[in-house]
């Protein structure tokens, strides 16, 4: 096996060894979304909604919310912890070299909050009529955009922060905002015109729009795309550019 | 042959000079010892030997390789076990070993190398329930599996009881005999004086002293003294009129004979001339203990 493709399986094995981890990350969205389409009222359509339910507004929602259990509270903490413990000091001594040590980390976030996605989907089709997303192609390009905003955000974190501890503290403080601004509490569609806005220059509001968007058959619009990569630059380069062994 | 030669090497942080201006060469099959109080400078030595930092003056070789442009290479001939780095809490030993396998170009094989080391009953314990000596163990087996030419394992028994620190040196000297230059980093005495074929002497950062143990002890001082309870009385101006020996003294019922050169032999010889038995007789000789604080002016746990 090469070094990328071990050092993903052990991250993946590592991560199933953590159950609440593997509660929040991999069971919590699906139970989220199970839970919020028990409520009759948010089956019905709503004119407001331009005829949507709320429960269709919510699958792309809990869908970035996967992205972020990973990105904000799973990726910061695991690589600040191991460059607290010297983990990362003792791969330096080894001819593994940082994009893979990262990309093992990334590629194992990434199928794991796939996987998230898929089942968010599958619960939506099944129990509450969701559709699916009617371009797949849009669907996927969007998903990994917000991720790798997402992501790269998540890795910034790790970079500045200074332990395993605080790096999983200022990951928790981010969740709310970047949830917030996804429409977690309230959909964008019921937001006023600032909140919008402000939303629209988010990683995950910018996200979920293009994944509502990709859902419903459309392209995600210019700006959002622009957003999420801006994002993906900015915060990745400043990643790169703070990262620290030790 | 020299496998890593160091040129004049100087490392700054800041204002304050951490290496200044060491120079050494460590032979191929040897173990190399570098051993000073904490803070002299020995990691920053090996670090930069390491390739894990950059040098602000000097040259280094290890294996003919710059380790600052050919970093790659260097990963691939140089095992280092660092002080003070773990692994996942809950990566199992065998795990991490399959994985840290899969980096080199030529692993050994890694079985074969844990049963040397004395864990195979433990492949299948996680990390964070692994004993202070096991934790190293695996930490040596980490830094050996590339098959690397060089290993350079800095302050290995730090935190180890005495018994597993008496594994580590036996198992230091297996490593050897399988072809590993070691450069070990300490400030053990006794370690240093048991393991090491040479030392260097680093104290704030400048090289004090390059030999063998016996040697260092031997620049220093190579006065001895040898206690002994006569079986019968002797006459002191017989002692002393040996060309060995330096002072006879009596403490209590001993006799504390101080000398150069072949003393016990001298003593011996002339105490059997006598038909007089060396009761309790004691050697004492300068230790290396004694050999650093000539050379730095102080203890080395000072």
């Amino acid at each position: 096996m090469s070094a990328l493709s071990r050092l993903t399986a052990t991250e993946t094995t590592l991560f199933f060894r953590e159950p609440m981890s593997v509660f929040f990350a991999l069971a919590f969205p699906p139970i989220l979304l199970v839970i919020l389409g028990a409520i009759p009222a948010f089956r019905e359509p709503d004119e407001t909604l331009g005829g949507l339910r709320v429960i269709d507004l919510y699958a792309p929602i809990i869908v970035a919310m996967a992205i972020a259990m990973f990105a904000m509270n799973g990726l910061p903490q695991q690589f600040a912890t191991y460059r607290e413990k010297g983990i990362l000091r003792r791969l330096r001594t080894t001819p593994v070299k940082p994009p893979v040590m990262l990309g093992a980390q990334l590629l194992m976030s990434t199928i794991m909050s796939v996987v998230t996605m898929l089942v968010v989907l599958a619960i939506g089709r099944l129990a509450f009529d969701v559709s699916l997303p009617s371009q797949v192609p849009a669907y996927l390009v969007a998903y990994l955009l917000s991720a790798l905003a997402m992501f790269a955000i998540g890795l910034l974190v790790a970079s500045l922060a200074p332990s395993g501890k605080s790096a999983g503290a200022i990951g928790s403080v981010l969740f709310f905002p970047v949830l917030f601004f996804a429409g977690l509490w309230a959909p964008r569609e019921t937001m006023n015109d600032v909140l919008r806005t402000i939303s629209d220059f988010t990683p995950l509001g910018a996200g979920v729009q293009a994944l509502q968007d990709a859902a419903t058959g459309h392209w995600p619009d210019l700006l959002h795309v622009a957003v999420m990569l801006g994002w993906t630059i900015v915060a990745g380069g400043l990643a790169a550019r703070y990262f620290r062994w030790e | 042959m020299a496998i890593i030669e160091v040129d004049d090497l100087v490392k700054r942080y800041g204002d304050h000079t951490a290496v200044n201006g060491v120079s050494f060469a460590v032979e191929q099959g040897e173990i190399f010892g570098i051993l000073g109080p904490n803070g002299a400078g020995k990691t920053t030595t090996v670090e930069c030997v390491e390739g894990l930092r950059t040098p602000d003056g000097g040259a280094i070789r290890v294996c003919g390789i710059d380790p600052r442009r050919d970093t790659d290479e260097l990963r691939q001939l140089l095992g280092a076990q660092l002080q003070e780095s773990e692994l996942p809490d809950k990566l199992k030993v065998g795990e991490a070993m399959e994985l840290y396998s899969s980096f080199y170009r030529a692993p050994v094989d890694w079985r074969e190398l844990i049963d040397a080391l004395g864990l195979t009953d433990k492949l299948g314990t996680q990390f964070r329930r692994l004993s202070g000596g096991q934790k190293q163990r695996l930490s040596i087996a980490l830094a050996l599996v590339g098959n690397p030419k060089v290993a350079v394992l800095d302050e290995l028994t730090t935190g180890l009881d005495p018994q597993a620190r008496r594994d580590a040196w036996d198992l230091i000297e297996d490593i050897r005999d399988r072809g590993v230059t070691i450069v070990l980093v300490t400030h053990f005495m006794e370690e240093a004086e048991r393991l090491c074929d040479r030392l260097a002497v680093i104290d704030s950062g400048r090289l004090v002293a390059l030999d063998t143990p016996a040697g260092l002890v031997a620049t220093v001082d190579d006065r001895q003294r040898i206690r002994f309870r006569p079986s019968a009385p002797i006459d002191h101006a017989l002692l002393a009129a040996l060309p060995e020996v330096t002072a006879v003294e009596r403490a209590g019922g001993q006799l504390i004979v101080t000398g150069t050169g072949n003393l016990l032999l001298a003593v011996t010889t002339e105490l059997a001339r006598n038909e007089v038995v060396a009761g309790d007789l004691r050697v004492e000789q300068t230790s290396l203990d004694d050999a650093f604080v000539a050379l730095t002016g102080r203890k080395i746990d000072a």
